[in-house]
């Protein structure tokens, strides 16, 4: 098996669930999330390079089309700047695509249909149409992804008017939140994290659906305020959990949605706290993290007790190598040293 | 150096001459056009005012393809267009007032002032809109006849584009998958031999379009697209195979543009085609054409021309009368409609 496979396994087979409840692994979640809007609207179809092969995308549409038919739940040409439009297209005309891929390295394809043609229809055809569509991706790491098959463009993505990104870190969100952009009359990007597509979690049965543009405390504290999504912002927990043995304390913020962004919650945490630390799978540079920082410049400037800081990518391509890899991204140490200076304010 | 002689197409099909029209209908087909023209050529005239703020892609010598083609559609087919959409969208129906209300940025245009020239639409005759990126409303089109397959409407789409077009690789992703999926879409290239001021030649090896087309599975051929009947048959044709799940058809209908690619006048006189082309193909003028058979076939008189052209030229003051007087939009009409509820 893979390492990366090997490691995303080990991590979830060690994960205890506090909560009570049915617990589901965070693939399962997707899989039921898009079986239950196939069975809700005969409007609602998928698909995806790959979503009828034996794999089923990671597990996500394992199977899907065999309940629902090819017509519904469909492998489609490797065309993702055309498909992309097709997709725009049909649900301009009345249905409702999920269109999922591989790797967010694949939008990069799509640009033109997404940001010159779905995200501004509603707007230029000043309200007479609109265009419900999710496109799903999972960013990937480790195991020689590599600059092609790991890239984490939300950022990219931020300033384009008209779309939504999703980008959920645990099953119930992954779930609910697949459910709510489904039925979003927005084009919405859903990123999903590879290294989550095995955390297991609560997940009530049925339809159900998280508020797209709203984050939530995933912990709560007096030193600094930590904000972010996805896979960087479970590295920032497990940080927290080492650095709870230190007495240090944070309110730990999931964004769940970039876009819309959740100022309110930010900017309530900021004022307590002071200190604001984000954290993105994305660039550094020009994305999710120097958004949210200038934000915070501009609109909680006096609540700063110190420099905000941010964690995301190096402004260098994602290497392939085992070794280089472990460099390149952050984990949970990293983060951890990057609160102790924070706190000492070093 | 005249580049693209007329003399020299070849086409794959034409209208059959033993085909027999009502009369009504052939006067409507020469009226749509004439009105095409007169349209294209009132907002010439007042372009220069800069009251119009929005660039212009005018279609003279061009109107054949749009009003054959939307002859065989009816109000509830779906048409998109590129950047050079006002032949089309007249055509299909789309409303004169919108569209000049439109072209003069006013809040009534049929996009509200947020599409301009370049992104017409009406969705009450079935005209869907247009991207002014060129082959964008390409894979919309094909999504359209997805669609309507998917959810089994009887509903025919269509969509116009350029010969440079064909040099976007959407297009032919787009084309793959409708011939795969059998979907009912039409591919109506309007080839005129120029991209902005870069000809055929510089951009394409010679191998005919509709040829290309072909070698994806779908049926297509290559018409004149100065006879307006060539176009109206070979749709008819094509709508025909699509409504039975016979799947798309490309049409490549060529016509030569009069005008520059952009704003008003023939820039010919800039040096990247010889204004004699421009003039060896005013001769082939789909207008002219049509209305000399009509006259030939004592269908048609001077006088019902005089009055069809007092007429339109009656709606078309008309038009430019409400627009000049419909109100601008306001600051708060900015950020309306961002995002659907």
């Amino acid at each position: 098996m893979p390492w990366a496979e090997a490691l995303i396994t080990s991590k979830a087979a060690g994960q205890e669930v506090a909560e009570e409840g049915r617990v589901l692994a965070y693939v399962d979640a997707l899989h039921e999330a898009l079986t239950l809007a196939l069975e809700l609207d005969p409007k609602v179809f998928v698909l995806g390079q790959g979503v009828n092969d034996p794999r089923g995308m990671f597990g996500v549409t394992t199977d899907l089309y065999k309940k629902f038919g090819e017509d519904r739940v469909f492998d489609t040409p490797l065309s993702e700047e055309g498909l992309t439009g097709i997709c725009a297209g049909a649900a301009l005309n009345g249905t409702r695509p999920v269109y999922l891929h591989n790797r967010p390295d694949f939008l990069l394809l799509t640009f033109n249909q997404l940001v010159s043609h779905a995200s501004k229809f509603h707007y230029i055809d000043n309200g007479q149409n609109n265009v419900p569509m999710v496109v799903w991706s999972a960013i990937g790491r480790g195991w020689g992804s590599g600059s092609q098959h790991s890239q984490a463009i939300q950022g990219f993505l931020l300033g384009v008017p008209g779309l939504k990104i999703i980008m959920p870190s645990t099953p119930y969100d992954a779930k609910g939140l697949m459910l709510a952009a489904i039925a979003d009359n927005n084009p919405v990007l859903i990123f999903d994290h590879r290294w989550n597509m095995k955390a297991k979690g609560v997940v009530p049965e049925g339809i159900y659906h998280i508020p797209i543009g709203k984050g939530v405390y995933r912990r709560r504290g007096e030193d600094l305020t930590i904000v972010g999504t996805s896979h960087t912002l479970a590295l920032a927990l497990e940080a927290m959990e080492d650095l709870d043995k230190e007495g240090i304390s944070a309110d730990v913020i999931d964004l769940r949605t970039l876009k819309p962004l959740d100022e309110e919650i930010i900017f309530e945490s900021l004022k307590k706290t002071g200190k604001i630390l984000i954290v993105d799978t994305g660039p550094a540079m020009a994305g999710v993290c120097a958004e949210i920082g200038c934000l915070v410049a501009e609109k909680g400037f006096h609540d700063l007790r110190g420099p905000v800081r941010r964690i995301g990518l190096p402004d260098s391509p994602i290497p392939a190598g085992f070794t280089l890899e472990q460099y390149y991204f952050p984990d949970k140490d990293r983060i951890a040293k990057v609160i102790r200076e924070m706190v000492s304010g070093a | 150096m005249i580049r693209y002689p007329y003399n020299e197409l070849e086409f794959t099909f034409s209208s059959s001459p033993d085909e027999t029209y009502e009369a009504d209908f052939l006067i409507g087909l020469y009226r749509s056009m004439l009105r095409i023209r007169m349209i294209q050529e009132a907002i010439e005239s007042r372009y220069h005012e800069d009251e119009m703020k929005t660039p212009i892609h005018l279609v003279i010598g061009q109107e054949a393809t749009s009003v054959g083609v939307c002859a065989a559609l009816r109000t509830t087919d779906q048409v998109y267009s590129s950047h050079r959409t006002q032949g089309n969208y007249l055509a299909k129906g789309g409303s004169l007032k919108g569209m000049m209300s439109e072209l003069y940025c006013r809040l009534n245009g049929c996009a509200g002032s947020r599409g301009g020239s370049m992104h017409l639409l009406d969705k009450s005759v079935g005209y869907a809109g247009s991207s002014a990126i060129v082959g964008g409303s390409v894979p919309i089109a094909t999504g359209a006849a997805f669609g309507a397959q998917y959810l089994k409407k009887d509903q025919i789409n269509v969509v116009f584009f350029g010969d440079a077009a064909t040099e976007e690789g959407a297009i032919w992703e787009s084309i793959n998958f409708a011939a795969l999926k059998s979907l009912p879409v039409l591919y109506i290239c309007e080839n005129n031999f120029y991209s902005v001021c870069s000809s055929m030649e510089v951009r394409q090896p010679k191998v005919d379009i509709y040829k290309k087309a072909g070698a994806f599975g779908v049926n297509s051929c290559r018409i004149d697209g100065t006879q307006v009947l060539n176009v109206y048959e070979a749709t008819r044709e094509a709508v025909k195979i699509a409504r039975s799940g016979g799947g798309p058809t490309f049409i490549e209908s060529v016509a030569y543009r009069w005008r520059g690619h952009g704003g008003a006048g023939d820039d010919s006189a800039s040096g990247y085609r010889d204004p004699e082309e421009v003039k060896a193909w005013q001769k082939f003028c789909p207008i002219d054409g049509l209305y000399k058979d009509l006259m030939k076939k004592n269908l048609f008189d001077e006088t019902r021309n005089s009055s069809m052209k007092k007429e339109i030229q009656d709606e078309i003051e008309e038009a430019f009368q409400h627009a000049i007087n419909s109100p601008n939009p306001e600051e708060k009409d900015l950020s309306t409609y961002v995002y659907s509820d």
